[in-house]
């Protein structure tokens, strides 16, 4: 699966390239040596997010976080759960494995959505490692301001509708 | 069409800083208590992950660059401008949706955006659309551990959010946004 997301994106890429170099040659020059500077200076940092998030998961207190938000914690468990999304490390696995583990001992749904969508949205890691670099930084804090309602719309949309 | 105006990005600052002690810490925490073998077995998983993430910084790297040089300035500013209305917000929420990729892609890609005249409230909304409903995202990583009910439902609750969202920031935007430095 992650292949055919490789295929895509860079059948993307040439044609967009395509694109560029059909227009003019030398800003097609021009943005291979720009997108190569800032290939070259994220890879350091996503060097460490991903070597880093592996090290760090194993060091979290994993039954604890769970112990928190399982079944019939109530709002309670629903803040808990925000609180610990935001604070799992960020990296493509982390979060879902966990949360996984935490359907699977009977948390409840609820706070599981909770979980998943405040990891996604603030994983502080993703945020200082990928957010802040690629863009205005007063963008990203924005960003992170607009987003924290989001989780518990979408909890409270579960509750009502009383799935999954 | 002109070379995109961006600051130079240092490969190294404080952020990155924080994270590398955090990182050589947790990596030493986990070499002393449970022993070299899960130290070494942890590093190998993580740099084949590191690996196959490569390919898609770089494609995400190319396709901000390239975007930002084939779409005049013009155009995504009456797109996804501070002027585009709701119908900017929608743009960018769907964009966002079905932009292939991960952090690695999404950020550029953003920031090009913005560089190149999208508003602060469209840019909220495509990272946020990415990353709440986003395919790419669901398919490779949420599907194989959640599984499609859960997948379904977590989606479908989340539409809406970007575009809430993406209206909060465009108006917080006005009392935040930094003095304009150029009009160009």
């Amino acid at each position: 699966m992650t292949l055919l997301v490789d295929v895509f994106l860079w059948g993307v890429v040439i044609a967009l390239g395509i694109a560029l170099a059909a227009r003019s040659q030398p800003l097609f020059l021009d943005s291979l040596r720009f997108a190569w500077r800032e290939f070259m200076a994220l890879l350091p940092r996503i060097a460490l997010g991903m070597i880093g998030s592996g090290f760090i998961a194993e060091i979290l207190p994993q039954q604890w976080m769970l112990a928190w938000f399982g079944p019939g914690t109530g709002p309670w468990g629903i803040a808990i759960a925000a609180i610990a999304g935001a604070l799992t490390p960020g990296g493509p696995v982390i979060g879902f494995a966990l949360a996984t583990t935490a359907l699977k001992s009977g948390a409840g749904a609820p706070q599981v959505i909770v979980y998943t969508i405040a990891w996604a949205l603030f994983a502080l890691q993703r945020v200082v490692i990928y957010e802040i670099p690629a863009m205005p930084p007063r963008v990203v804090w924005l960003r992170v301001l607009v987003s924290l309602p989001l989780p518990f719309l979408a909890a409270w949309a579960a509750l009502v509708v009383g799935r999954p | 069409m002109s070379a995109p105006v961006r600051r130079p990005r240092r490969a190294f600052d404080w952020s990155a800083a924080v994270i590398a002690v955090l990182a050589v810490s947790a990596a030493l925490t986990v070499y002393l208590r449970d022993g070299q073998a899960r130290f070494f077995s942890i590093l190998t998983d993580d740099l084949g992950l590191f690996g196959l993430m490569l390919p898609k910084v770089l494609a995400g790297c190319l396709i901000g660059a390239f975007v930002t040089l084939l779409l005049p300035r013009e155009t995504i500013a009456r797109w996804v401008g501070a002027e585009s209305g709701i119908a900017g917000i929608l743009v960018a929420t769907f964009a966002g949706a079905i932009m292939p990729g991960g952090p690695f892609t999404i950020y550029p890609v953003a920031g090009a955006f913005l560089a190149a005249g999208a508003d602060a409230g469209a840019a909220c909304a495509f990272v946020i659309s990415w990353t709440l409903i986003g395919y790419a995202r669901a398919i490779v990583w949420e599907l194989p551990f959640l599984g499609l009910d859960f997948v379904t439902w977590r989606i479908i609750f989340s539409l809406p959010l970007p575009i809430l969202a993406g209206l909060l920031a465009r108006w917080l935007w006005r009392y935040v946004a930094p003095p304009a430095k150029d009009a160009a």
